[in-house]
């Protein structure tokens, strides 16, 4: 397939089918509905199915009944929606399912409003649901990579047999650019060993489940999972770095923020001025050691996040105390501008 | 001498089990039943239970097929799943009254209106069980429970919901029936109307649900004799047994 001209969502929508998913039950929720519509018109023609589920609670549960018969299924949502589905990431991830879920986030709390937001920083990478658990969580800054992390998401998901969230902000849903989608076949992985519908050719049947009463088997499934994520921190960290390495202005950022502010410090390098910036693609596994590295030679690191400061925590956990952090914001749906950004830096040199 | 047997173990009961259910408690009879059925329909290998929240929730560890857990009320919405992406497999939710009739009315209204190929059990006992003897949606007129400890009053909780009615209202649903386990006479119906669930699923016909009129000794207070008396008396007056849809006397 050649480079085209599609919208986020559409484009996302279009990597997942090219990765083999052919099942996506989904609810109606802005800033992501072309993700369902276009699901809807398509995976019936494939041999697949859409189903419009009667709210998200119910979308994530099929999801997770699709996961569970070890078939590629995705779902789609925003913010508020997500939220809904939170008690059924938590099941996902305790009965070991893959699954893949987009959440195109909107501005919050509560309702907020409909404009692009990076909010759900906390709920995606610490929880949202109960227990202990972590979702794999991707942050495209261009559209193409939301289709190349999308079509990730599902070899990620089986590898791992986890859900996998793709943390979009409204931006990476609703801006058009030029993407190039090929087929992807992916890892092959073998699920008949755990997955419903094989009884016969396994020769016994299997249970997916997250319910241990005795307190020994139940701590020894959290030791299990916490094995699991302590792989993905030592095996799927992605990051970018961009003039990180001689940076006295470290900035950190993700997503649509990130992009903006390359073009700030494109700018301010024109000056002469020492800014780069590390770009965590994985928000969990978070790039704890890149930003510990690269900030213990900055004399300042600037986190930029379209919300009131989550990521910040994170990358405060990587610096300690050795290099001041300090955080510029937005929320409500309010970008940042080039020019303020570079104001900000200005201030900090 | 010419021996015959007249008890087994069904095929689909794992071998050497027994239940952690209450003595006199219906779901006992009722896995039963539902292991008769998978066993005489040959669909053993290709069944896939979704257990649920609640007393039943281990019901994995008795009947031997494919199981999935459920969160509290999403049977239906996790059965669609399973069911839409493999459409080879017979698929059935086991659900009490709390789970089907309170947390999860939104799923289980959708399953039966979007005609999903699956089989629901829904067991009413009119309590809750595991969570010790709180009211129910189902919970009758009057009847004490340890969240209405002066018995139910219908100006503030409303009347018990009868939900094979409720969903004969809609169009889609192939089979709806209301059956107990209370007495031999009812457990030969209930088997009956069980296997029937299933065949319409397997021949395609659309969704299917049975309502099992059971029991709560310990939560009720009563002896297990008693309480299948009640069930008898004072729950089949309120939720008369009987078919509420048949999608081939429909067709007829």
């Amino acid at each position: 397939m050649a480079r085209v001209l599609m919208k986020g969502t559409e484009a996302i929508a279009e990597a997942a089918i090219q990765a083999g998913c052919k099942y996506f039950f989904g609810y109606p929720i802005t800033p992501q509905n072309e993700i369902p519509e276009y699901m809807s018109a398509k995976l019936p023609k494939i041999g697949g199915a859409y189903v419009q589920a009667e709210s998200e609670v119910a979308a994530i549960n099929m999801v997770m009944g699709g996961g569970a018969t070890g078939t590629k299924i995705m779902t789609s949502s925003s913010s508020p929606g997500i939220s809904l589905m939170s008690e059924g990431l938590s099941y996902i991830a305790g009965c070991e399912i893959p699954a893949v879920i987009v959440n195109v986030m909107r501005a919050g709390p509560g309702l907020g409003g409909i404009l692009p937001a990076q909010g759900d920083y906390f709920q995606a990478t610490k929880g949202g649901g109960n227990g202990d658990y972590r979702l794999l969580v991707l942050a495209p800054s261009t559209l193409q990579e939301a289709v190349d992390l999308t079509q990730l998401a599902f070899d990620l998901a089986f590898k791992y047999r986890n859900p996998v969230m793709i943390l979009a902000d409204g931006f990476m849903g609703q801006m058009m650019e030029a993407v190039e989608i090929k087929e992807y076949k992916g890892q092959d992985y073998d699920v008949v060993p755990w997955a419903l519908g094989n009884m016969e050719k396994r020769g016994k049947r299997t249970i997916l489940k997250s319910l241990y009463l005795d307190p020994g088997d139940l701590e020894h499934h959290n030791i299990k999972l916490n094995e699991k994520y302590k792989k993905m921190q030592e095996e799927e960290v992605r990051y970018e770095e961009f003039y990180a390495d001689d940076a006295d202005v470290l900035i950190a950022a993700f997503g649509t923020t990130a992009r903006i502010a390359k073009s700030a410090i494109v700018n301010l390098r024109k000056e002469g001025k020492k800014v780069g910036m590390v770009r965590p693609i994985t928000l969990f596994p978070f790039p704890y050691d890149v930003i510990k590295e690269r900030a213990s030679k900055a004399k300042h690191v600037l986190v930029m996040e379209m919300n009131m400061g989550q990521m910040l925590e994170d990358v405060k956990l990587a610096v300690g105390e050795r290099t001041p952090v300090s955080f510029f914001g937005h929320a409500g749906g309010i970008s940042h501008s080039v020019k303020e950004i570079e104001e900000k830096i200005r201030e900090i040199l | 001498m010419k021996e015959t047997k007249i008890y087994e173990r069904p095929k689909s009961w794992k071998k050497g089990v027994h239940t952690h259910y209450c003595p006199g408690c219906g779901h006992g009879i009722t896995h039963r039943i539902l292991c008769e059925v998978i066993d005489e329909l040959g669909i053993q290998e290709k069944t896939i239970g979704i257990a649920p929240v609640g007393c039943a929730a281990m019901m994995y560890d008795y009947i031997d097929v494919d199981f999935c857990e459920a969160a509290h009320g999403r049977a239906p919405a996790l059965a669609t799943g399973l069911k839409r992406t493999r459409p080879d497999q017979v698929v059935f939710t086991y659900q009490g009254d709390g789970d089907l009739a309170s947390i999860g009315t939104a799923e289980i209204v959708h399953v039966a209106n979007r005609g999903e190929k699956i089989t629901t059990i829904f067991i009413n006992n009119a309590i809750y069980g595991m969570t010790g003897g709180q009211m129910a949606p189902t919970t009758l007129v009057g009847q004490r429970a340890t969240t209405c400890p002066e018995g139910r009053d219908p100006n503030l909780a409303g009347y018990p919901m009868r939900m094979c009615e409720l969903l004969a209202t809609l169009k889609t649903p192939a089979y709806i029936a209301r059956v107990s386990v209370a007495q031999p006479k009812y457990i030969i119906e209930a088997k009956k109307a069980i296997k029937k669930a299933f065949e319409y699923q397997i021949s395609g016909k659309g969704y299917s649900f049975v309502e099992v009129l059971s029991n709560c000794p310990t939560n009720w207070g009563m002896q297990p004799v008693k309480a299948f008396e009640w069930t008898v008396s004072a729950m089949m007056p309120y939720y008369p047994l009987g078919v509420f849809k048949d999608f081939d006397k429909e067709a007829e």
